[in-house]
């Protein structure tokens, strides 16, 4: 199985994301650059966290119109699995691959902390080796994560159960609609989430919850293949 | 040509920076302050003379770039 990381001027969690299969599933992985034009060779495509083109105007308001994206598009169509994290989460609402909208914090922070998320739905090639209901430690770092989608948008989201992963009860840090972390798009190959679960990867960072999301990608991609252990 | 550009937060969408402002002009004294929106104000230099050209282009625009509609409205005010 092939994963790509997405590379975009001002992305900063390339590195980690890479690091992270590379340590969690020891598959291959690719830096791709913005300006690429091809991701037929990929299986995974994660977009990574940061402040892509400096997030002028909103945040990944620029980057989904990046030449990479009518790729991502396409291999989202494909049914391949796609990642966004943080910012890259921003991204793949901006350019409609994922519904609804991320807003400044309600509290106008810039909150950088570890967090305790709900796995809502372990039927997802994201979160397969998670329990339904179990609470993981994956941290935050944003200052616009503030889940927004209008009523209609949001009972669509409950009725396909596409909501991944919520703020455990009580700690929703920044006034995410329904304490809404993450989501998938209505087929389930294209998941968004503000936390970082490629920086709890080992005990060392504070928590390993987040390999997992890996162990998980990897599972669904061997499944549905049919493919042996070792590719 | 030129377009100004107004981008606000929808009505229904809570605006946590207008918040924040509206809790300092009352913390000042301006306590008749009972609401404040933020959006943005872009100034738009366009090469042309047509105006209906003018305004299908910068609705294109707004559209797809200056504005998230999911959140956001727009409107425009052309002179010259």
């Amino acid at each position: 199985m092939k994963f790509a990381v997405l590379v975009f001027p001002g992305s900063n969690c390339d590195i980690d994301c890479y690091n992270a299969v590379e340590d969690t599933v020891a598959q291959p992985v690719d830096y791709v650059w913005h300006t690429a034009t091809d991701l037929s060779a990929y299986d995974c495509i994660i977009v990574p966290g940061g402040f892509s083109y400096g997030d002028y105007l909103r945040s990944g308001a620029i980057a989904r119109f990046a030449p990479v994206m009518s790729e991502v598009r396409k291999a989202a169509e494909a049914g391949k699995y796609v990642l966004g994290i943080c910012n890259g989460f921003q991204i793949l609402t901006e350019a409609g691959l994922l519904p609804g909208a991320l807003m400044r914090n309600t509290n106008m922070k810039f909150r950088c902390h570890s967090s305790l998320l709900e796995v809502v739905n372990n039927r997802t090639p994201f979160t397969n080796q998670y329990e339904a209901g179990e609470v993981i430690d994956i941290p935050i770092a944003h200052g616009e994560g503030n889940y927004y989608c209008d009523d209609t948008t949001l009972r669509r989201l409950q009725d396909n159960d596409q909501i991944v992963f919520r703020y455990a009860e009580g700690s929703n840090p920044n006034g995410s609609v329904a304490d809404i972390a993450g989501i998938r798009n209505e087929q389930g190959n294209v998941v968004g989430m503000m936390p970082h679960p490629e920086r709890a990867v080992s005990s060392v960072l504070g928590s390993a919850d987040g390999a997992r999301m890996f162990a998980s990608i990897l599972n669904a991609w061997r499944e549905q293949h049919g493919a042996a252990v070792n590719s | 040509m030129k377009a100004t550009v107004y981008v606000t937060i929808k009505q229904n969408v809570l605006d946590p920076q207008g918040t924040a402002v509206q809790g300092a002009l009352h913390s000042m004294g301006f306590g008749e302050v009972e609401g404040v929106r933020i959006g943005k104000v872009l100034e738009v230099e366009l090469a042309t003379t047509d105006r209906a050209e003018a305004e299908t282009r910068l609705k294109d625009m707004c559209e797809k770039l200056l504005a998230n509609t999911v959140v956001e409205d727009y409107r425009f005010e052309l002179e010259g």
